[in-house]
């Protein structure tokens, strides 16, 4: 157990010590994060909502693959962004992105669409049915409709986009395979982790993962206090 | 009399059940039309079409003489032109007031206009005193007025009604009941009336449309229904003798 004690007061002394490469790392794991699930969010919440309310043929088969996307390993994410980005065999290889931010946000944003577009389509199915029946019969054209039953749904799609964000904070293995762990760079709180396990400083490694753990309780605090304090509409 | 909506060969079955069959029925315009008939009769049925909501399997609907049916879309002229208001009331997240604009923000009416019109039907309930409270905490009677007033504030040319006054004490009855008649005197609206209260039915209605098993046993002017009915069924039915 003392270990673990000695752990988190390094977590707290470094947290203090206002290292810059340390500030770095926690600021850039937020900022690729970050602008991830809002990518995500703008995609997944009205793409899932359109699902969730029209009848039409293959819908089953579709949201069956979306909740198999849900789950999909960040690795294998990295690994299909990574192809896509490489010289060798890539399509947009022409670009140059690999091993930057932006290769980065690309596979992070992959990663959260199917989980705020399926739970946005739990949620939307979620609602009574009337909600829908009476926004229509009050004359709501179709964008009208989606507008108002996402904001009927609200507390389930704003809980959507946590668990995304957290799991985006959380993976390492997307990050890591287009990322590429490089200093001042690309390396973000995740990939340090795994960098200072390997170097066998393992204290050091639980240290950050316990400001990794701060951090998240932070944020999710944070957004909650913003849903309950009506902010959000 | 001029006939707002004109019913022909109209059928609906649910799940190979027959539901909805009716040869022809027509709605004056600018009166209230009652529809009567025991619990099951295809009444809701009847409204969630003439609403556009639920397709029927065969017939026309003439909308002031346009066949509506497969062709009203979400937010399109006809539907603006009418508002149903269902059996249970449920109320969008907001305060009672924004429940009651929606039908007006929608149709993009100008912000001071929206206030005026709101203010005034919350007078008209009585509920000005909770315009700022949060829907999701009103009485089920409150639930039902609001219902009924966010539907008329866009002075739509039909109303279709279910059971607007099902479970409520009289007081709130008869508010509603003042609600509707303001409705077709003021408004000039269409209503059609879904209930299970004869009564109610023999306080409002200028036209009366009896219906049994999905099918209409007799329909006329009010007092020719209530005080000489043609049918023996319609008879019992009225007089409450009949058991169902
Ligand atoms: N979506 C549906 N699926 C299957 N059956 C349905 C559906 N909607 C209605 N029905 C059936 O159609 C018949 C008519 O229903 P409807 O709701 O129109 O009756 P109603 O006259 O309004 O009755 P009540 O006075 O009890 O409200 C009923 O037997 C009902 O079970
Ligand atoms: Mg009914």
């Amino acid at each position: 157990m003392a270990y673990f004690q000695e752990a988190f007061i390094m977590a707290i002394k470094n947290l203090l010590s206002f290292d810059p490469e340390l500030y770095g790392i926690v600021f850039l794991s937020l900022k690729i994060s970050t602008i991830a699930v809002i990518l995500s969010a703008l995609v997944g919440i009205p793409v899932g909502a359109v699902i969730a309310l029209k009848e039409f043929k293959g819908k089953n088969v579709l949201i069956n693959m979306i909740n198999t996307l849900m789950g999909i390993p960040p690795v294998v994410v990295g690994l299909v962004v990574y192809i896509l980005l490489s010289n060798q065999f890539g399509i947009f290889g022409d670009l140059r992105l690999l091993f930057t931010q932006t290769a980065m946000v690309m596979a992070q944003t992959m990663l959260a669409t199917p989980i705020i577009m399926g739970l946005t389509i739990v949620a939307l199915h979620g609602l009574d049915p009337l909600l829908r029946k009476t926004a229509i019969s009050l004359g709501a054209s179709r964008y009208q409709l989606v507008w108002i039953l996402i904001r009927e749904a609200r507390y389930s799609i704003g809980s959507s986009i946590i668990v995304a964000f957290g799991r985006l904070l959380a993976e390492v293995g997307a990050v890591m395979m287009v990322g590429g762990n490089i200093r001042y760079q690309t390396r973000v709180m995740t990939t340090a982790i795994a960098l200072q396990k390997g170097m066998g400083e393992f204290q050091e490694a639980l240290a950050l993962g316990i400001i990794l753990l701060i951090l998240s309780l932070f944020i999710t605090t944070g957004i909650d206090m913003i849903r309950r304090g009506k902010v959000w509409l | 009399m001029e006939n707002i909506f004109k019913i022909n060969n109209l059928s609906k079955a649910f799940k190979g059940k027959k539901v909805l069959c009716i040869d022809e029925l027509n709605i004056p315009r600018g009166l209230i039309t009652a529809i009567i008939g025991p619990s099951g009769a295809g009444k809701s049925t009847l409204l969630s079409i003439l609403n556009g909501l639920v397709p029927p399997d065969e017939g026309k609907i003439f909308f002031e003489d346009q066949n509506i049916i497969g062709s009203m879309r979400h937010g399109d002229h006809n539907r603006r032109s009418m508002a149903m208001v269902f059996q249970h009331a449920v109320m969008f997240h907001g305060t009672v007031f924004d429940n009651i604009a929606y039908g007006l923000k929608i149709r993009k009416t100008p912000e001071d206009q929206i206030k005026k019109r709101v203010d005034e039907i919350l007078a008209l309930i009585g509920l000005n005193e909770i315009a700022l409270q949060r829907a999701e905490t009103i009485s089920g009677g409150e639930a039902q007025r609001i219902a009924l007033a966010r539907a008329m504030v866009f002075q739509p040319k039909v109303l279709l009604l279910d059971e607007p006054t099902a479970n409520l004490d009289p007081a709130n009855v008869s508010q509603i009941e003042k609600l509707i008649v303001h409705a077709k005197r003021e408004y000039g609206t269409t209503v059609v009336l879904v209930t299970h209260n004869m009564f109610q039915a023999k306080r409002l209605a200028d036209y009366t449309v009896f219906m049994m098993n999905g099918s209409i046993i007799e329909c006329g002017n009010h007092e020719r229904i209530f005080e000489n009915p043609n049918d023996t069924k319609t008879r019992l039915f009225i007089s409450g003798e009949m058991i169902y």
